[in-house]
């Protein structure tokens, strides 16, 4: 009888997602607490402006977990996310505007105000259907994943890789975010889409309906963890390991590395695009500069500062970034750029394994020691 | 994994680098269930011929096919693959990141779409078939260990696990015994001897004491086209061969 080896070790011993659900939860519970149930007299009351920071948070933890696990496990690095994070608000934002109705500046019952102010003389072919949330909600995943699915059809199958590929989807983003400035491209130029309302008949300047969008939000990214969770444990998930280590080998087992890019492109740009939704009604804005460059790249900063490779990690990283920008652009706005790029630079050079490297760095390294000695003494000798 | 299996039939290959050429006209033919052994100087063209083979490199003219209709220089890599060739390279690569039991475990033969694999649980006879391997290239001690900190001897095997995973009908195997001990040296030889006749096998070796060990048949490559055909003891004797690699 063969020992019965344990493939799926990491899955089953995995305390990382325990200690991210569970510090998770805390956040969002904590701070829907602190906010609704505590005085606003109170020192450790947390302000409805602080509650949407948090949620803002999330919504780039989100972001940043479906950079990982393109990047992180399948060495995808795209430096042009943001362009699927700006689209799924984008969707939401043109729900958002029609859920304004008549009650606009111009007072136009089916033209959002910008519309009225460009002589817009009827609602663009695409404007359609936005008046129903489940279409919008079905478009906040559609738009993203068809552009990924294009762009990936058209890149992996050409082999496109590493650097090449990091600067076509950086052009990729560059140039929606030169489309949506247009005025005559129907979404509001740079002005973009604002002054929301409301969102399913709930006003959008309640204190509740901005604790309810917080929490969505927390549970939407703990679905997405979970997810990705299950993907990178999965039989699949060690073909995406394989490919980001060695490309040509894994095709030479048999495995199309073409396909397998491509739906994990598409599955990352999904999430992007939620990401992107949630957060619009909660900052209550969505323009082109959402497409600029600077956000994806960002956006890889967070991961490599938590740990790439791991999902928690950049959830982690997007928090603390995102936190210490929030931080320094109030106290020395100046000098936060700068603070970004050498963070970047000391994490490459120091933590090549992120903040979460830092604190697993002990135990695995204790793990592989064992196993190298192990290794050494038993030698493939038997017949 | 039929005895009969399919023969592999190159014609006048031709594969030029920058006017180099690489492969000159290459005709080769392996019978199913041989075992075949192909030597040659560097540059001779026999990592050019498997990466053809395989679906690697485009050749500028010629017929590879496999079996009696399936065309190797129209189908991808993976296609290649999926069609029953198999294949070791001369450095041994393997998922360095993943531990030797996922490395087996990628390797196995069957449906490798995204679809399935993502979905996919490992049956008790596959469970068994790689615990079977991991006892032929003596790696059970190791099975949980990362790829990476294996000797390079242990990654050979490794690699030799994964392509027995595969259970191709064709094996390439290209110079098996580099950087290995004399006992292992003797553990592939016998290997090899005893995966031909269900399977066809080419090696390509630099090795002399190994080929005249296992081959019945040797190809002399030079210059990208075959310079000698036979046995052993003919090619030693061939004095072109002897000119151009054996003599010096």
């Amino acid at each position: 009888m063969p020992p019965q080896y344990t493939l799926w070790i990491s899955a089953r011993k995995d305390t990382g997602t325990r200690w991210f659900l569970g510090g998770l939860a805390l956040l969002v519970v904590g701070t829907a607490v602190l906010n609704l149930a505590v005085p606003a007299s109170s020192a450790i009351h947390v302000s409805t402006y602080a509650l949407t920071l948090v949620g803002k948070y999330l919504c780039y933890a989100l972001l940043a977990l479906s950079v990982d696990l393109i990047w992180g496990y399948c060495g995808i690095l795209s430096l042009g996310q943001a362009a699927f994070f700006a689209l799924g608000g984008y969707a939401m934002g043109m729900y958002l505007m029609r859920e304004i109705g008549d009650r606009g500046v111009y007072g136009n019952p089916l033209l959002p105000d910008f519309m009225v102010f460009l002589n817009y003389k009827s609602l663009p072919w695409f404007w359609h259907g936005f008046n129903h949330f489940l279409f919008a909600m079905l478009m906040m995943v559609l738009v993203p994943a068809s552009l990924a699915f294009a762009f990936g059809w058209f890149a992996f199958r050409s082999r496109v890789t590493g650097v090449y590929l990091s600067i076509i989807t950086q052009a990729l983003t560059y140039a929606l975010m030169l489309a949506f400035f247009r005025n005559d491209m129907g979404f509001g130029g740079n002005n973009g889409f604002t002054d929301f309302k409301d969102i399913l008949g709930f006003d959008l300047h309640s204190d509740r309906v901005h604790v309810v969008l917080l929490v969505m939000t927390g549970i939407v990214l703990a679905a997405s963890y979970l997810m990705c969770r299950m993907i990178v444990a999965s039989r699949a998930g060690r073909v995406l390991r394989a490919i980001r280590d060695a490309e040509s080998r894994t095709r030479f087992l048999g495995y199309r590395v073409e396909s397998y890019k491509l739906w994990v492109f598409v599955v990352s740009a999904i999430l992007a695009g939620i990401a992107g939704a949630l957060y619009v009604p909660q900052i209550g804005i969505i323009n082109p500069s959402e497409f600029s460059p600077i956000n994806s790249i960002e956006t890889v900063i967070w991961v490599a500062v938590g740990g790439r490779g791991t999902l928690y990690g950049a959830v982690a990283g997007a928090l603390l970034v995102n936190y210490a920008k929030t931080y320094f652009t109030s106290t020395i706005p100046e000098a936060w750029y700068y603070a970004l790029g050498a963070l970047f630079v000391l994490v490459t050079l120091f933590l090549p394994r992120g903040i979460i490297g830092l604190l697993r760095g002990r135990t695995r390294e204790a793990r592989t020691e064992r196993l190298r000695v192990k290794t050494n003494v038993a030698e493939p000798s038997k017949e | 994994m039929s005895v009969s299996g399919k023969a592999l039939h190159i014609e006048k290959l031709t594969v030029s680098f920058d006017g180099f050429k690489a492969l000159n006209e290459l005709t080769l033919d392996v019978n199913p269930g041989e075992l075949r052994c192909i030597i040659g100087p560097n540059g001779a063209g026999k990592t050019t011929m498997m990466d053809v083979i395989t679906g690697k490199t485009r050749p500028d003219s010629g017929v590879a096919r496999f079996g009696p209709d399936l065309d190797l220089l129209a189908m991808s890599e993976p296609e290649i693959a999926q069609a029953g060739i198999g294949r070791k390279f001369q450095k041994p690569t393997v998922f360095e990141q993943l531990t030797v039991f996922e490395n087996l475990e990628l390797a196995l033969a069957g449906n490798k779409s995204f679809w399935k694999t993502l979905f996919a649980r490992l049956t008790p006879a596959q469970h068994n078939r790689i615990y079977q391997v991991l006892e032929i290239i003596g790696l059970e001690e190791q099975h949980q260990a990362q790829a990476s900190i294996l000797s390079h001897g242990q990654k050979q095997w490794l690699e030799i696990g994964m392509l027995l995973m595969q259970e191709p009908e064709l094996l390439l195997v290209d110079e098996p015994v580099a950087g290995m001990t004399p006992q292992e040296i003797e553990r592939t030889a016998a290997l090899l001897q005893s995966l031909a006749g269900e399977h066809s096998v080419v090696v390509v070796e630099h090795d002399m004491d190994f080929v005249r060990s296992i081959a019945k048949r040797v190809t002399v490559l030079h210059e990208g086209h075959v310079l000698a055909e036979g046995n052993m003891d003919q090619v030693q004797n061939d004095p072109r061969v002897i000119e151009v690699y054996l003599g010096a």
